[in-house]
């Protein structure tokens, strides 16, 4: 079986968010990009049910610019089989991303992919849903569980409270959230073997914009509040203050 | 008539969810600015509260009951919405950004071929067009969107939009529709819920707890203020990937984004990423023994002090005062 995980090269989360002198995107200066979070677990639960089935083939799917191929080069190290870097080499909205990736998903004939719950970029969690649906693929989000019998899928996926558990079959996407399992360190070996492993480019399907970002702002930032005291004796004030002042208690 | 609102309403167990009341007045107030109606529609079996709806200002929903979608099916749920949404020619759909508002979304986006933006904090209307903001990288930068279809899916952060009541107190028009073949190839079979507990992303009060607690073995002084309070437990991201805590309390940007009345924070240094994640707390109170720590920078009211000392006190003035 061949297995898709789709993968996103994003800031690393201890960035300081900067606004670009476009006043709509964030200043990249500085900023450590990395592979998204959640498509670790992705690669991870690919990486696994290959092993558990015994055979096939995991293909790793970004879409970027160049520097994408680093996102990519850590899956393949991880133990993905190869990479497709689909080229764009500007932002897309989130139907952009799923029509390119729904488009080499196709072509790869793949019946189950991965990926995370959500990029921590954009933070939209909504592309595992549109790829599906442009596919007429099931889809499941928010996985912590999955257990795959031939066709069937049963997963549960984290919702207010408590699992939800979800009964499906193939092909599926599965949007991974962290709890579904451990991912892998890339071992040196892995990381050598991972030099000789094919990255194919290519240019992604092209889309029309459904949505337009035309201003980013930093938040208002909190002001610093008070220091009531340095032990237990400022406790009666800081209940005083929550009951009175704040009025949340 | 152009722009027609349809607030989906999400109900569990056959009851509307809080959620899904400010859906109903978030699509109400749309309506009137852009001049049009706003109708509600709601998928399961047998449902107790609709009637609800009319005080939150919408006068008519469409109940799509099947027993068998008593539960979430992504696939039948969005069959009876998308139908029910061609055939009443509704362009602008408004959801909850809950699990199941999330979800189910995109699905609809793509069936209408519509514009999905999610987890809007803030909609406002210039002319004709629709301006969305949303939180992006966990909250450290807002976006405003310019939807560029005329179709619409819109799901809103929980708790921003409050549902106010409004004079109307007739019982709205209740259709119901009887859903014939459900489309079941994606259900949901069982709920799992967590044992007892209060989720962080629905709490209004939030507890929680980070390295500075030094082992498992003492969240139980978080979990005693937070069960006098009413509250939620949550966790530091450093203290979930020790295993101390179930990833389901991290709060920050690998975990929940929170805004609620009060957060506490215990022992927690305040990373960026945590704070992205619970800073638009209406109040954050701080407790933690460095008093350089980044998290005093956005609480209201801090302790620097030794939290094994301070925490059971808290939690026994505040028994004083329920």
């Amino acid at each position: 079986m061949k297995i898709v995980v789709c993968a996103s090269h994003v800031p690393d989360t201890a960035t300081r968010v900067k606004v670009g002198n476009d006043g709509k995107t964030i200043d990249p200066a500085g900023v450590t990009f990395i592979i998204n979070p959640y498509d670790e677990y992705a690669v991870e639960e690919a990486l696994k049910t290959k092993e558990k089935l015994g055979s096939g083939e995991v293909v790793v799917v970004t879409l970027g610019s160049d520097n994408s191929k680093e996102t990519i080069r850590k899956a393949l190290a991880m133990g993905v089989d190869s990479g497709v870097l689909l080229k764009d080499e500007n932002p897309r909205d989130s139907l952009g991303v799923a029509k390119a990736l729904a488009e080499e998903i196709k072509a790869q004939g793949a019946q189950l992919i991965f990926m995370g719950k959500q990029s921590v970029d954009y933070d939209n969690s909504i592309v595992g849903q549109l790829t599906a649906e442009l596919l007429d693929y099931n889809c499941v989000s928010v996985v912590v569980k999955l257990d795959l019998d031939g066709e069937k899928v049963l997963a549960e996926r984290e919702i207010e409270g408590g699992r939800e558990v979800v009964q499906t079959s193939l092909p599926v996407i599965i949007t991974c959230q962290k709890g579904l399992n451990e991912p892998r360190y890339a071992s040196l070996k892995g990381i050598m073997a991972a030099k000789k492993k094919t990255i194919e480019e290519k240019a992604a399907a092209s889309y029309t914009p459904t949505s337009e970002v035309i201003s980013m702002q930093l938040p208002s930032g909190k002001q610093p509040g008070r220091i009531i005291g340095s032990d237990a004796s400022a406790v009666p004030e800081l209940v005083r203050l929550l009951k009175e002042e704040a009025k949340v208690i | 008539m152009a722009n027609k609102i349809l607030a989906v309403l999400e109900q569990r167990e056959g009851s509307l969810k809080r959620s899904a009341f400010e859906v109903v007045n978030k699509a109400a107030n749309l309506a009137k600015e852009l001049n049009t109606i706003a109708e509600a529609v709601v998928v399961g079996d047998a449902i107790n509260n609709l009637n609800e709806i009319s005080k939150y200002g919408i006068q008519k929903v469409t109940h799509l009951k099947n027993s068998e979608l008593a539960n979430y099916s992504s696939s039948g749920y969005t069959e009876a919405i998308s139908n029910l949404a061609k055939e009443s020619d509704f362009d602008i759909l408004i959801l909850s950004n809950t699990a199941l508002g999330k979800d189910l979304a995109p699905h609809l986006s793509i069936k209408l071929d519509a514009a999905c933006v999610v987890d809007c904090i803030k909609i406002s209307v210039s002319g004709n067009e629709i301006i969305c903001t949303r939180p992006t990288y966990a909250g450290k930068a807002l976006v405003d969107l310019k939807l560029l279809s005329n179709k619409k899916v819109i799901t809103i952060r929980p708790n921003v939009f409050k549902a106010q009541v409004t004079e109307n107190s007739n019982p709205p028009e209740i259709v119901v529709k009887d859903i014939t073949s459900a489309n079941l190839r994606s259900k949901v079979t069982e709920f799992k819920k967590s044992e007892g507990k209060l989720d962080v992303s629905e709490a209004d009060i939030i507890v929680s707890g980070g390295r500075g607690m030094k082992g498992p073995e003492n969240f139980h002084l978080i979990e005693e203020l937070a069960e006098t309070l009413g509250a939620a437990v949550g966790a530091s991201r450093a203290v979930v990937d020790a295993g101390w805590r179930p990833h389901s309390e991290q709060v920050g940007q690998t975990g929940k984004t929170v805004s609620p009345t009060l957060y506490i924070a215990c022992g927690i240094s305040g990373a960026i990423q945590h704070l992205a994640g619970m800073s638009s707390s209406k109040f954050i109170v701080a407790i933690n023994k460095d008093k350089d720590a980044p998290i005093f920078n956005v609480a209201d009211y801090g302790i620097t002090g030794d939290l094994f000392e301070i925490l059971p006190v808290l939690t026994s003035e505040i028994k004083k005062v329920k």
